[in-house]
């Protein structure tokens, strides 16, 4: 013990000068050091396959011959931009995305609005918000496809009953992408009414009790004093749905079983349209075009997002 | 069963599940098949899809009996297009492979044209010596350029028309399946019985499920569909295929139609609740319609003659991957399995058609009461042997489906024929791009 002490507060003798060097690289060293881990799984899983997916979409690549490349240079690119179903989805992407994220942020807002009040159960409100989050894709699209069933469904029977012709919930465009918007909907609403819930505890009471003291009423309140407080929850419920939507996949690919989004594409959005072009066709190199491009939209999205809100803070503190 | 798709979409939206079972099983079947050998018991992985029949005709147990030591672990992926979605994957990285994999009729050309060095030349085996108990084009689309023997055949699937008796009789038309071959001889005669039936048919009625099956019989009839002898695409200049698709869109537009997606669930609801009178049937679908249909159908079916003469829709091959872990016995099995005796016998339990000219015989004089005591051994027997021999191509299945996509369109939604024609095109474009 008493040997190493010294040792414990002064560098060791055999190596004068170099220690206090080594100590200021390691120093300088040691974070890089303890982010390494992740980094090292990000390279393997995540910028490896970024940057080797670029690379196979400049190829022609089929499944059943993965070992067989053909350069195509920007072939699978133009080839996309001049599909027409490539659009299509592009189109549908953006429908559905809208269909499904503006309701359901707006509902999730009510939501939340509503929980923050004392009310009697409120964990059990709560926690019942997020069940729907917890129920699987695949459970909860196989429930619901059997709901629009078009001769037998549930909401058919009950729109029969107020007298409406039944909706083909499968072929017709907007009917197919309104269902398809449901799931996403009653998957996600609770999930975001807890993050802003969460967001609208953290708002100062004292905003509302000086609001109270000013006559605002209860409206006045949520429009004057929690949106302004959410604001960066709602930014960020808007990026994560942003990303959500254009990523959306699984609602879309089991409501029918249907690789190409319905008999005419008329629920096919990017995600659908990508898997079709790798598991439908095998065209490997297509597919993998298709996820470049999907990459460098979700970075333009979510790029233009974050200016809007850039934006918005400098003018409110030039304010 | 042997045929793309045949199985109910349900499950192909089951998907996912489907395709993680499937990865399960090969995982979990690997230690146990590597562990085989050394104590002489061996374990035989089979990977199929649809229902092939095999486990419900108690074939695997008969087989383990007569060859001590051997287990057969069977795993199925419901919707072919799943399953070979899954077996792609597993064949481009070498791993998760069954003994036995299973390979449709529409997708042997891409098996033997771009994949053949995946799977065991069963010639290294005997299988040489099999050869003259099949019909040569059964053979023949299993074997390569070079002779390499690929896979050996099972079912096929000679089609015929199965209709409801009891729906015919309600609108007044003959239900006799004698004279119903007689009066649609032709397809225009079966589409005019259509008509006739429609007139008079029961409330929420319609003649056929969906014009996309009445298409894929049509289209079953002719030797060359999508590809020429050579090899190249020909689907959008050929008259035969232009005129499946003409009088498809002539049933759609006559509104003949039910207007189901096959093997989509609500097809399947359909089968109960008696949504179309006939449907056109490769053998194989004789057992779905047992299954959808039920108890409550029992005798209320009947099978007659296809319009038009023969044609043939699906079947299948066992094959033997590259990668197995017991080729040997795996050989063994699918030689024993595919032999006219147990081919036979899975006729008789199931439906699915022999492809063995031995088994054909043998099933002649079959019966089978759920469809009216209907001689289906020899209707589906003379369909086999007059059925075309087709030119098959390596994207068949895929550009069916855009076809049928685009019929869907006209009947569901009444695009005009023309644009439909375009999108199947485009689609077409995309499959083969």
């Amino acid at each position: 013990m008493t040997l190493t002490a010294p040792a414990r507060t002064a560098p060791p003798p055999a190596l004068p000068g170099r220690a206090p060097g080594a100590r200021r690289a390691w120093r300088r060293a040691s974070p890089y050091a303890y982010i390494a881990p992740f980094f090292t799984l990000f390279a393997a899983f995540g910028l490896f396959p970024l940057l080797y997916t670029a690379y196979v979409s400049l190829y022609r690549v089929e499944l059943q011959t993965p070992g067989d490349m053909q350069w195509r240079g920007l072939g699978n690119y133009t080839a996309l931009f001049a599909d027409e179903f490539f659009w299509t989805s592009l189109r549908n992407t953006f429908t559905i995305g809208v269909l499904s994220t503006v309701p359901q942020l707006a509902m999730a807002l009510g939501l939340a609005h509503l929980l923050n009040h004392r009310l009697r159960g409120r964990t059990f409100f709560r926690t019942a918000m997020l069940l729907p989050y917890a129920t699987s894709v695949a459970a909860a699209t196989l429930v619901f496809s059997q709901l629009y069933g078009r001769d037998f469904g549930l909401v058919n029977y009950v729109l029969g009953l107020v007298g409406t012709d039944p909706v083909d919930w499968q072929s017709g465009t907007f009917a197919s992408q309104a269902a398809v918007s449901t799931i996403v909907i009653w998957r996600w609403t609770g999930y975001n009414a807890l993050i802003y819930l969460a967001g609208m505890q953290s708002i100062p009471h004292e905003l509302y009790e000086a609001a109270e003291m000013d006559g605002a009423s209860r409206w006045r309140q949520f429009f004057h004093v929690t949106l302004p407080g959410l604001r960066p929850t709602i930014v960020f419920t808007a990026v994560v749905s942003t990303i959500g939507a254009t990523q959306l996949f699984g609602e879309p690919l089991l409501f029918e079983g249907s690789l190409s989004g319905g008999i005419s594409h008329q629920y096919q959005t990017l995600g659908l349209y990508m898997y079709e072009q790798g598991w439908g066709f095998f065209h490997l190199g297509r597919a993998a075009a298709v996820a470049w491009v999907m990459f460098l939209l979700i970075v333009l999205l979510v790029g233009a997002n974050a200016l809007i809100a850039r934006r918005r803070t400098r003018k409110e503190a030039g304010r | 069963m042997s045929h793309a798709r045949a199985a109910g979409r349900t499950a192909a939206r089951l998907g996912a599940a489907a395709l993680a079972a499937v990865l399960l099983a090969a995982c979990g079947g690997s230690p146990e098949g590597a562990a085989g050998g050394a104590d002489g018991k061996v374990t035989v992985t089979v990977d199929l899809f649809g229902s092939f029949g095999y486990e419900e005709a108690g074939l695997y147990a008969e087989y383990e009996k007569l060859h001590p030591g051997v287990t057969i672990k069977q795993t199925d992926t419901e919707d072919e297009a799943d399953y070979w979605k899954s077996l792609q994957t597993r064949l481009a990285g070498g791993g998760g492979l069954a003994d036995v994999q299973a390979i449709e009729v529409g997708r042997i050309a891409s098996a033997v044209q771009q994949q053949a060095d995946r799977f065991e030349d069963l010639r290294a085996y005997g299988a040489e010596g099999l050869k003259p108990g099949f019909p040569e084009a059964k053979w023949a689309a299993a074997t390569g350029k070079d002779g390499r023997i690929v896979g050996l055949g099972t079912d096929v699937g000679p089609e015929a028309m199965c209709y409801r008796t009891d729906l015919l009789a309600q609108a007044g038309l003959p239900t006799d399946r004698e004279e119903l071959a007689r009066r649609w001889s032709t397809w225009e005669g079966y589409l005019e019985l259509g008509r006739q039936y429609q007139a008079k048919a029961p409330a929420k009625s319609a003649w056929i499920d969906s014009v996309g099956s009445l298409y894929s019989v049509m289209i079953g009839q002719q030797k060359e569909r999508y590809y020429d002898a050579s090899g190249t695409l020909i689907w959008d200049t050929n008259p035969a295929l232009k005129a499946a698709w003409d009088a498809s869109v002539s049933a759609a537009q006559s509104g003949l139609s039910a207007k189901l997606d096959q093997w989509s669930p609500q097809w399947n609801q359909a089968f109960a609740a008696g949504s179309f009178a006939t449907l056109p049937c490769p053998a194989w679908m004789l057992g779905y319609i047992k299954g959808q249909a039920g108890e409550a159908g029992r005798g209320k079916w009947d099978v007659a003659k296809l319009p038009a003469g023969a044609g043939n829709w699906g079947g299948s091959y066992l094959a033997v991957p590259r990668a197995a872990k017991h080729k040997k016995e795996a050989y063994e099995l699918i030689a024993w399995l595919t032999a006219p005796e147990q081919q036979a016998k899975l006729f008789r339990k199931q439906g699915n058609f022999p492809s063995a000219s031995g088994a054909i015989a043998q099933i002649a004089d079959a019966t089978d009461p759920y469809f009216s005591g209907a001689p289906i051994g020899r209707i589906f027997g003379e369909a086999a042997k007059a059925a075309p021999v087709q030119v098959l191509g390596v994207h068949d299945q895929n550009i069916a489906q855009q076809i049928t996509n685009a019929l869907g369109e006209v009947e569901r939604k009444g695009t005009a024929p023309e644009q439909a024609w375009g999108n199947a095109k485009k689609g077409v474009q995309n499959t083969v791009g």
